[in-house]
């Protein structure tokens, strides 16, 4: 263990990956497969649609939305969405005068079952940081200008509380169905850095 | 919409919007295990949580903020740092895991360059 390069070059993270997945297997502690499934499942079914079905539906229901504003997890459940990171969700309006938008600031919480795993942008040190500092501004960076009237409320996720955003549903979609209205929410209109654009 | 997986990575699959879920292998096994463990009852998630704030607090802290940030690596970390505490396995027998791996294939340095990507 003294060898060149044994102590004073720490091991990729590539390298103590596959070291601590030997170790656990070996122990009996992780199964293989049962990991394999867990990323297939967030590579190809979990993801902003979930949420753009529940969004789409309290459009659509006005006693869905009063559920989904009051007990944001258990709503979201009716629609068959849960699991992992899906406790202790709230969910918040956005209004013409009021914004709100989502950030973690010590880490990435996130509100995995209705919106998969966060992009890289929400858990960069910058986002993290500068959002609550100055939200007007960096909402503005990423698109979304706000005017001076409009009040910006920054939501910090944590283990307790994981936010999700109800976007404003935009003019000119009355005639839509709730199924014709899930393809226009996006991922960031749910975190509230974007708003739902009408088709 | 049931295509394989790309475990190489190079041809991973997007996530909804446009954007990869992951961007080498070893990040979805970091993720994997962690989640995989934790629903076994290996740990509360917010002990794991408690744990990646210090990990990613301690680069802020330490950090100019124009090198290197990798999540998952402060994610991996994390989860190390918990399995260690619990005595579960511990960060020696990881690192000297770690470097027995590297040895595997005699006389080949797996820090410069990848070999297995170059077309």
């Amino acid at each position: 263990m003294t060898a060149a390069g044994g102590a004073d070059r720490a091991p990729s993270a590539a390298l103590r990956t596959a070291a601590l997945e030997q170790l656990l297997v070996e122990r009996g502690l992780v199964d293989p497969r049962m990991v394999d499934a867990f990323i297939a499942n967030y590579e190809t079914n979990v993801g902003p649609l979930n949420g753009a079905k529940v969004v789409a539906r309290a459009w659509t229901d006005p006693d869905y939305r009063r559920r989904l504003l009051a007990e944001g997890t258990a709503a979201i459940k009716e629609l068959g969405f849960g699991g992992s990171q899906g406790e202790h969700i709230v969910v918040v309006e956005n209004t013409p005068a009021t914004h709100n938008v989502v950030v973690c600031t010590l880490c990435s919480c996130y509100p995995w079952p209705v919106l998969g795993l966060p992009p890289s942008w929400y858990k960069d040190p910058a986002y993290r940081a500068r959002m609550v500092r100055e939200p007007r501004t960096v909402l503005a960076e990423m698109g979304l200008e706000l005017g001076d009237d409009v009040q910006i409320t920054v939501r910090d996720s944590t283990s307790e509380v994981r936010w999700l955003v109800l976007p404003e549903r935009p003019a000119g979609t009355e005639h839509l169905s709730e199924e014709e209205l899930v393809p226009l929410i996006t991922r960031d209109a749910m975190v509230g850095v974007a708003k739902v654009a009408a088709p | 919409m049931t295509a394989p997986l790309d475990v190489d990575g190079v041809a991973a699959p997007p996530r909804a919007n446009g954007e990869l879920l992951f961007a080498e292998p070893w990040q979805s096994r970091a993720f994997g295990m962690a989640v995989t463990l934790h629903e076994a009852g290996a740990f509360t998630w917010p002990r794991f949580q408690a744990a990646l704030i210090a990990r990613i607090g301690a680069w802020e802290d330490t950090a100019d903020q124009d090198q290197h940030w990798s999540y998952y690596e402060h994610w991996l970390a994390a989860l190390e740092d918990v399995l260690d505490e619990q005595g579960t396995v511990s960060h020696d027998e990881i690192a000297a895991r770690a470097h027995a791996l590297a040895r595997l294939p005699a006389d080949h340095d797996h820090r410069d360059g990848r070999h297995d990507h170059h077309h």
